[in-house]
């Protein structure tokens, strides 16, 4: 039986990557904006582990280890930064937070 | 047997991701998040990576979704309201969305043209021994970077959070 083609893996995770961009050009809740960063995320994360399956190296599995504990730092990070937003402007309609004094 | 699973999980990861992008209310797509999270976790174990997969769901699935849906809680943040786009926007976004997808798809498939079909079992360098070997021989200063880096952000987190005491 014949396995699955790499580059499957390839189209999966560049459809994951543009939906993900999709919605953050889409989107205007800062929460889904930031949800979309995290979808591109995995999806760049799934084409690391293709291309270490490929090369037959462990080096694409401690990028894509270093890549969650960026993105856990960086979800804690902007999950305080939208709590500030929020308690300022009392919104979460990106549109509406465009000036950066007030 | 490797051909169904795949194509099973792909089009859960793919839908889910749609109603990431479509559903209007944040918890929702929070919720599609964990399904994508999920099924890239079952991806990840199809390519030997198992360690990753288990730190897919541990890490991704439960941490951060958690911290996610905690703030939508928190912030009781509501269904999304419509306002208006430029037309430009909207004319011109999906065919380049569209076009960027078909570009790097296109290069995926034409770079990679004599690659070995993937079966499961076939690289067992995934497993959590050797990513820790590789972690903390060759990959010790990043390793080490990396975690004076979370403790920045912890740190930076709870300043950011905190009430003023003035």
């Amino acid at each position: 039986m014949s396995g699955v083609p790499l580059s499957w893996y390839l189209i999966l995770s560049a459809v994951l990557f543009t939906l993900g961009v999709a919605g953050f050009l889409f989107r205007k809740n800062i929460i889904t904006l930031f949800m979309s960063i995290e979808l591109m995320l995995n999806a760049v994360n799934l084409s690391f582990i293709a291309f270490s399956y490929q090369l037959k190296q462990v080096n694409g599995h401690i990028f894509t280890f270093f890549v969650m504990v960026v993105a856990a730092a960086e979800a804690a990070v902007g999950l305080a930064i939208i709590l500030t937003v929020f308690k300022n402007r009392a919104t979460l309609n990106v549109d509406e937070v465009d000036s950066m004094k007030y | 047997m490797d051909v169904i699973l795949f194509l099973v999980f792909a089009t859960i990861a793919v839908v889910c991701a749609i109603s990431v992008v479509v559903q209007t209310h944040p918890i929702a797509s929070a919720l599609s998040l964990v399904g994508v999270m999920a099924s890239l976790a079952v991806l990840y174990l199809l390519l030997g990576a198992e360690f990753i997969a288990m730190a897919q769901v541990v890490v991704y699935a439960g941490a951060i979704m958690v911290l996610f849906v905690f703030v939508i809680m928190l912030l009781n943040a509501g269904a999304e309201s419509k306002s208006g786009r430029s037309l430009v926007a909207s004319w011109l976004g999906i065919p380049l969305i569209i076009v960027f997808l078909g570009l790097m798809s296109f290069f995926a498939q034409r770079w990679l043209p004599f690659a070995d079909p993937v079966r499961f079992g076939a690289f067992k360098g995934g497993s959590p021994r050797d990513i820790g070997r590789a972690l903390f021989t060759q990959y010790l200063l990043p390793f080490e970077v990396v975690s004076v880096l979370i403790l920045i952000a912890i740190l930076g987190a709870i300043v950011l959070a905190r009430k003023e005491l003035d």
